[in-house]
């Protein structure tokens, strides 16, 4: 196998991939938010429950690829007590990391396995779209598509 | 009529670009349907056309004027006996196959779809045979209506077809062979029984023109469209074949300089058919290239061609269907060189992802049937297209390649 490959798929992401944290329906009262990239047919609802400022809980559902779902199932464990802004700034680096590959360890963790994406510009769509997803929610839009915003 | 099989290994050698390493790995392209790949005789003759033809059509009268106009209209002669259309005239040039039925929906629509009328097309239709019609819809007060099809077995549902055809089917618009799941249309028959009730039929021929013999008079259709590049030609090359009856019958699509017989300030008069049709500068060097690619695959033989189409599709069916959990679409028997595939719990991105990185080309997604995808109830799907110059032995490793995938992502 590619050593790129190795890198795109790396076993921390393959493992949030087979088995997504946070995948389900909430009960009660939640923001929600959709992404969709229409052109390989990836589709996420993102739930959001904001307490004050606080994203006191958040998770997904859909379908989609390999790096799109580990994205989220990965996002939504890094995010769950973060602030607004704190999500904001994440995106940012995020955003930073899939398309150059520059990773800061301290800030991103375990979301540093997705550096690898930046070796497949085809791909780096899929890897933020429940980021772009989750902005939406946060600002109360509800949908939004990788079409839109690359 | 060809004979003698083509011997299929020389003729891929006419295709630099198939030699070549990626990501290390002999290249396998199967992303035919998407655009097939040249042959030398089609670079070489638009080469020649720049370097010594060059010049704008209709218009000059020097000496390199007339050549370019030659070419020009020598591409419209072959198309015409490609096709075996009555006479060029029923050959208009266009960017392609989205080019040629956005022509008929917009200025053929305009004159004969009304309010109240319907337009039929068939659930396996590209989006270039949709929206052209929705934007009809939306113009004239017409509605739309579909065929449909069986299931992943992907044929027409022909039982109810009939009953479809009231007396407010205006036209009925579908496609010869299915670009995502490799059914192959009894189009002479459809138009047969739409001909019966005065309905005009347009075929989109963009993936079985080049791939097996057609042939309007056969078929019977008023219009035919397919675009060059899927078959050895050039981009920018596309045409649009229609009856002379159901062209003469036509406002312009597009005005402009090269199609017009006088213009005044406040009203002008069009030239005839098919120029009527050909506003501007057309795409001179792709017409010359499609030209090169119609006497090309002429040689091989659209016959010839057909059968290694499916062979390499029965091939691939029965390799593909021992792996473990994979969903195969489209139609047991008679499959066009289209075979789309999901495999269990693998998303067709992470599938053509990985199989690239093994040299191999493979298309994953929707493929512009994004209402077909919804009536098989998937995303979207991975699929490999084949063409005369793909072998067994690429059949062989594109097999081999996704039991890889299969172990990577199972791991
Ligand atoms: C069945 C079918 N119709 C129409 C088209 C559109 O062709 P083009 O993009 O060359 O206009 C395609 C190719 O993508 C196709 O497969």
């Amino acid at each position: 196998m590619a050593d790129d490959l190795n890198e795109l798929y790396q076993q921390v992401i393959l493992d949030h991939c087979r088995k997504p944290r946070n995948f389900r329906v909430p009960a009660g009262a939640y923001r929600t938010a959709e992404g969709r990239n229409p052109l390989c047919g990836d589709s996420f609802t993102l739930y959001l429950q904001l307490e004050g400022d606080v994203l006191h809980d958040i998770s997904f559902q859909g379908s989609g690829c390999c790096i799109s779902k580990a994205s989220a199932s990965m996002m939504t464990d890094l995010l769950k007590g973060k602030t607004a802004a704190q999500a904001q700034q994440y995106f940012s680096q995020f955003q930073t990391l899939v398309t150059t590959g520059a990773m800061d360890e301290e800030a991103m963790g375990k979301l540093c396995a997705f550096a690898g994406v930046h070796h497949f510009p085809m791909r780096v769509k899929c890897a933020i779209l429940p980021w772009h997803a989750m902005l939406a929610g946060l600002k109360g839009e509800n949908s939004v598509t990788t079409e839109q915003k690359p | 009529m060809s004979v003698q099989p083509p011997n299929w290994d020389t003729l891929r050698a006419d295709f630099p670009i198939l030699a070549q390493q990626v990501h290390g790995h002999p290249l396998v392209y199967l992303d035919n349907a998407a655009t097939s790949q040249k042959p030398r005789a089609v670079l070489e003759a638009m080469d020649q056309f720049y370097r010594r033809d060059n010049s704008n059509v209709h218009r000059g009268i020097h000496e390199l004027s007339r050549r370019s106009t030659e070419a020009f209209e020598a591409a419209r002669e072959r198309t015409a006996s490609f096709l075996n259309a009555r006479e060029p005239a029923e050959i208009v040039f266009t960017r392609g196959t989205t080019e040629a039925i956005n022509l008929v929906a917009y200025a053929w629509g305009a004159r004969h779809v009304h309010a109240g009328d319907t337009i039929l097309l068939t659930e396996m239709e590209h989006h270039s045979n949709i929206v052209p019609w929705q934007l009809l819809a939306a113009r004239s007060g017409a509605k739309l209506a579909y065929a449909p099809i069986t299931g992943d077995d992907g044929l027409l549902d022909l039982r109810g077809l009939d009953n479809l055809f009231d007396s407010t089917v205006k036209i009925f618009a579908f496609t010869h062979v299915s670009n995502t799941l490799g059914t192959v249309n009894p189009v002479a028959d459809l138009c047969a029984r739409a001909r019966r009730r005065g309905i005009v039929t347009l075929v989109d021929a963009a993936q079985s023109a080049g791939h097996r013999p057609v042939d309007v008079a056969e078929i019977g259709c008023d219009f035919l469209a397919f675009s060059g590049h899927k078959l050895c030609g050039p981009t920018g090359s596309g045409v649009l074949y229609g009856r002379r009856e159901r062209l003469d019958d036509m406002p312009p699509f597009q005005g402009g300089g090269d199609m017009i017989s006088n213009v005044d300030y406040f009203q002008s008069s069009w030239k005839e058919i098919p120029h009527k049709f050909e506003a501007g500068t057309p795409d001179i060097a792709a017409a010359a290239g499609l030209r090169a690619a119609l006497d090309y695959i002429g040689a091989v033989g659209c016959d010839n061609i057909a059968r290694h189409d499916e062979e390499l599709a029965a091939l691939a069916l029965e390799k593909l269907s021992r792996l473990p959990g994979i969903r195969l679409f489209g139609p047991r028997q008679g499959h066009a060189g289209v075979v789309s595939f999901l495999l269990r719990d693998i998303h067709a991105h992470d599938v053509v992802t990985v199989a690239d990185q093994f040299g191999v080309a493979l298309r994953g997604g929707h493929h512009c049937n994004q209402p077909l995808m919804k009536r098989l109830g998937v995303e979207s799907t991975a699929r490999a297209s084949f063409y005369f110059y793909n072998t067994a032995a690429e059949v062989d490793r594109l097999a081999e390649v996704l039991l890889e995938i299969q172990k990577f992502f199972a791991a």
